[in-house]
């Protein structure tokens, strides 16, 4: 992996809302990294930040939210020191986006061409025939049958699934580097989801670009992610490529989200649920966020948040168990699985 | 789209005959003898008995009414009481100038509401947002006929004004060509429909710049200005048209007000000077003219905001 | 576990859900700057109404129709605080003694045009199909006459004096009404447990009057709220035409056609009224809109 090319890297992103409850941080260290060319999904449950996440990276958030700290390296350069003309010209352009609600992300007074062919007007100079032209050329491209005529329609003649079709043409007009996707099957029947799915796989293939994937569906992540970062409760907490996270997960929220999942590979007895809620964000545990619904939590994972710390294979993991200072058992027995703690403390003291 | 104005066509006929019926009761709700009314109050029994009989006022009722309605669609709403003339000839030219006072108001309204609207939203939270909707609620809550007696007093009267403003000096009554005599009258009867459109245009720019499709928008790297007036203004104005078509047969209406206190004759004036001197074939007259009018224009309003809102409607 | 502990949190918890969603309302509404500021003027002018005529007539010698032509058109002084009128009569008196009659054209008229109003809406909404139409067209027969002018149009009938200006404009309230609760009826009847206890063999006038009327209860209250401050700038522009209260009555509005002949030579005839009518329709404005900011859980982020 550090052979690779990245693209962009994020470091330890804060982001806060101000809401009439007070201040609420949304996102409180997301760290992750997307090599040139490959998928990054951002997986977790709602509310755990991922979307905060990728408005914040483009800097689109709501009035009320703001970016506390932290970095967005994108091609070395940090995002977050941009001027708001400056990020202007990379939004649509350089780095584009899709969202969740193809039903409601289209501006419904004016027709799928016009709005394909804003960006390209403002980042490539285009005429208005010029754009009309591409815009054809583009609703070709995401399989829209009779691109001529649907160019001329209004969002509210298209279906669902042709709607995300248009937002991804809009998304790919100005041949981005990066496309963050936010979870732009979710909203859809589960045929179009594939279908939608699939035409991302192809137009990445095929375009080169790089793109980030949010969702809160593992099954979705296996099928066409290179790297996966976890979120929980606002924070990442483990980043890795896709082979060691399904077969090796290491952290116990992840192995718990993995048996929790419906599996055709092996034998299970039945599905097992993680216990316990996400905290809320006006409540946020003091020491490890998940350590509360943890089956393996010590007193230290109570009391102390970890830091998201590297392994030898570059794949990151927030947690104590694999840390020196660790207190707890030296084989921990977590959803059934074991794993190895890294340290050994002095005493072991068992938890619950 | 067809179908709909159609239909929209057709609901608008029961309500134009509730309309008439309403204002062909009017004559018969009076406390007191039609005739006698029609006659005025010293007439001899002999007269009374010949206007009974010359109004068909000992027919059935419904016979009546039809004859009324008759009358009305070929333009013949009976005579005034008080000069004898036609009721039509009496609007005549006094139609014309309600209606353009009742447009320039709309004009007003709909100028001043739109910019004080965008402004606020646009600049929501701040101080010239909180300023705009604290102006825009004193005009809703201020009776525009007193509105109307401040301008006369400051622009028209003056007592204050310094010799080098006197070229602003208004006059303080009448209709004619002259801005010095539009402008107040204007003023007054525009003003409540702009603090309307003000606070609608800025709760509908509100709702909108939270919709999804802004982000979007946001999201190809437009500017802030784009956003504003080409992706939110034009979603924000479609419920605003609506108003606009209401305020509009409101002017209509109020400009009995602003027509009385500018003394302006126009047929705002021609009705209350007819409910003062019982004249009520006149105040039949003036009451379906404008509202005939008004359900006109809300029926044309309707169309054009079904005809921009096909766009929004999801199904 | 004993049988205290079991009963206990039980009986704890048995708090109506309406009353604690009222309670809710309130706690919110009390959060609203306008809602409060609205609120606490409205008593104000009723206390006014009824206790302030009391207080001028018991400690001085003002009395709202005391005429005396050797003092009139003064301007404000300490005699008289906002100066008099065309007859020398104490404007600042006349005010107090004409909030009554203000309130009573906005109460009684939203009253009557709310309770008829919403009979209409409940009925049309509840029952639908014909009944609804016939109601609904009725409405738009109202709504036809724009602005004023129905109202204009019934005292023209009915003769001008303060009891029919309350007639009028309670009819031209009547379609606001109507259609809102129509409306929220509508919402309302399509609930699952409207059904349900329709199965469970409710009649027609309970569900109406138990389940339907309480839950729309909100709009309503905004609705009167607003819909006074119309009333009242309505009644005042009927009494300013000479067609509502008769003079020496000290109506708002016909003390302002009165101070209109007095324009030119004193203009602070006309101007205490307005200012009056304006703070009463403005108080009752921001009450309407802080109370539906407050039912409103859109508007909270």
């Amino acid at each position: 992996m550090s052979s690779q090319e990245i693209i962009l890297e994020v470091n330890n992103l804060q982001t806060s809302f101000n809401t009439d409850a007070g201040e609420v941080r949304a996102v409180d260290g997301v760290s992750f990294k997307v090599p040139k060319g490959k998928t990054l999904g951002i997986v977790g449950e709602s509310g755990s930040g991922k979307s905060i996440t990728s408005l914040s990276i483009l800097r689109l958030l709501a009035k009320n939210g703001s970016i506390k700290g932290g970095e967005v390296l994108y091609k070395g350069q940090d995002l977050l020191k941009l001027t708001e003309a400056q990020m202007r010209k990379l939004r649509g352009n350089e780095i584009s986006m899709i969202f969740q609600e193809p039903m409601t992300s289209l501006n419904p007074v004016y027709t799928v061409g016009q709005q394909i062919g804003e960006a390209l007007k403002l980042h490539q100079n285009m005429s208005k025939k010029q754009a009309h032209d591409r815009s054809v050329e583009l609703l070709k491209l995401v399989g829209i049958p009779s691109p001529e005529k649907r160019v001329k329609n209004f969002p509210f003649e298209l279906s669902g699934g042709m709607r995300q079709r248009v937002m991804i043409a809009m998304s790919l007009a100005c041949d981005p580097e990066i496309l963050i996707a936010d979870e732009p099957t979710t909203a859809l029947d589960v045929t179009i989801q594939a279908q939608i799915l699939e035409l991302i796989k192809e137009l990445q293939d095929r375009l080169g670009m790089s793109v980030v994937f949010i969702t809160h569906d593992l099954g979705v992540v296996a099928e066409t992610c290179d790297y996966v970062a976890v979120m929980y409760a606002g924070q990442v907490v483990e980043y890795a490529d896709i082979r060691s996270l399904f077969h090796e997960p290491k952290l116990p929220y992840t192995i718990g989200l993995l048996n929790s999942l419906p599996r055709h590979d092996i034998d299970q007895e039945k599905l097992e649920p993680i216990e316990g809620n996400v905290p809320s964000p006006y409540n946020i545990p003091t020491g490890c966020r998940f350590a509360p619904r943890c089956p393996a939590a010590t007193d230290l994972c109570r009391a102390k948040m970890p830091a998201l710390e590297p392994d030898e294979k570059g794949n990151q993991v927030r947690c104590w168990i694999y840390s020196e200072e660790w207190d707890g058992e030296a084989e921990v027995e977590i959803y059934g699985e074991t794993r190895i703690a890294k340290g050994r403390g002095s005493k072991t003291v068992l938890s619950d | 789209m067809t179908k709909y104005i159609i239909r929209r066509l057709l609901q608008t006929i029961p309500v134009l005959i509730g309309v008439t019926i309403l204002v062909f009761s009017l004559m018969h709700l009076v406390p007191g003898d039609p005739a006698q009314i029609v006659a005025g109050e010293g007439a001899s029994e002999q007269t009374v008995e010949n206007i009974r009989e010359r109004l068909g006022l000992n027919e059935p009722i419904p016979v009546q009414y039809g004859t009324f309605l008759l009358n009305a669609v070929q333009g013949d709403l009976g005579a005034s009481v008080r000069s004898g003339r036609p009721v039509m000839d009496e609007i005549g030219s006094r139609f014309w100038v309600t209606v353009e006072l009742a447009v320039y108001a709309t004009i007003v309204a709909v100028i001043f509401g739109l910019i004080a609207g965008i402004i606020a939203a646009v600049r929501h939270s701040t101080f010239a947002d909180s300023g705009i909707m604290v102006v825009a609620l004193f005009g809703l809550s201020m009776p525009n006929f007193w509105f109307g007696l401040l301008l006369i007093q400051w622009f028209a009267i003056g007592n204050w004004m310094p010799e080098s403003l006197e070229f602003l000096k208004m006059r303080p009554s009448g209709w004619g060509d002259s801005w010095r005599q539009i402008i107040l009258p204007v003023l007054t009867l525009g003003t409540g429909g702009a603090a309307i459109i003000a606070r609608m245009t800025r709760s509908a720019m509100l709702e909108v710049i939270d919709q999804d499709y802004i982000r979007t928008a946001r999201a190809k790297g437009v500017s802030e200005q784009v956003v504003t007036y080409r992706h939110a203004l034009k979603n924000a104005l479609i419920p605003v048209v609506t108003v606009v078509g209401l305020e509009f047969g409101g002017f209509l209406g109020g400009a009995v007000l602003t027509e009385t206190i500018f003394a302006i004759n126009g047929m705002g004036r021609l009705t209350i000077d007819a409910i003062r001197t019982r004249d009520f074939p006149v105040v039949q007259g003036t009451v379906l003219v404008i509202s005939v009018i008004f359900v006109l224009v809300n029926l044309l309003v309707d169309i054009s905001y079904r005809f921009l809102n096909k766009r929004i409607d999801l199904n | 576990m004993s049988e205290e502990t079991v009963n206990q949190p039980v009986t704890a918890k048995r708090v109506n859900p309406r009353v604690e969603s009222y309670k809710q309302f309130w706690r919110r509404l009390r959060k609203n700057k306008g809602a409060v500021i609205g609120g606490i003027l409205i008593l104000f002018f009723i206390v006014l109404a009824f206790v302030g005529p009391w207080i001028v007539t018991s400690f001085t010698d003002l009395r709202p129709n005391a005429t005396d032509l050797t003092n009139k058109l003064a301007g404000p002084s300490a005699a008289h605080w906002l100066g008099t009128d065309g007859f020398g009569r104490d404007i600042f008196t006349r005010l107090i003694f004409g909030t009554k009659l203000t309130l009573y054209v906005g109460f009684f008229s939203v009253l009557l045009g709310g309770v008829i109003g919403v009979i209409f809406g409940i009925v049309a909404g509840y029952y639908g199909g014909r009944v609804d139409t016939i109601i609904m067209r009725l409405m738009d027969v109202l709504l036809a006459f724009p602005g004023i002018l129905l109202a204009l149009a019934i005292v023209a009938v009915l003769g001008g004096s303060l009891t029919n200006v309350i007639i009028a404009v309670g009819i031209f309230s009547v379609p606001a009404f109507a259609r809102i609760v129509r409306g929220s009826t509508l919402s309302v009847r399509k609930l699952e447990y409207i059904d349900a206890v329709r199965a469970l063999g409710a009649s027609d006038f309970r569900i109406i009057f138990k389940h339907i009327l309480p839950n729309i209860l909100s709009p309503i209250i905004v609705q009167a709220s607003l819909r006074v401050a119309t009333a009242i700038l309505t009644g005042a522009g009927l009494s300013f035409l000479g067609l509502g209260a008769q003079p020496p009555a000290p109506e708002w509005g016909a003390m302002l056609n009165e101070g209109r002949q007095y324009m030119y030579e004193a203009g602070h005839v006309a101007l205490f009224p307005g200012i009056a009518i304006v703070i009463v329709v403005l108080a009752f404005n921001i009450f309407g809109d802080g109370v539906r900011d407050a039912l409103d859980p859109k508007m909270k982020k």
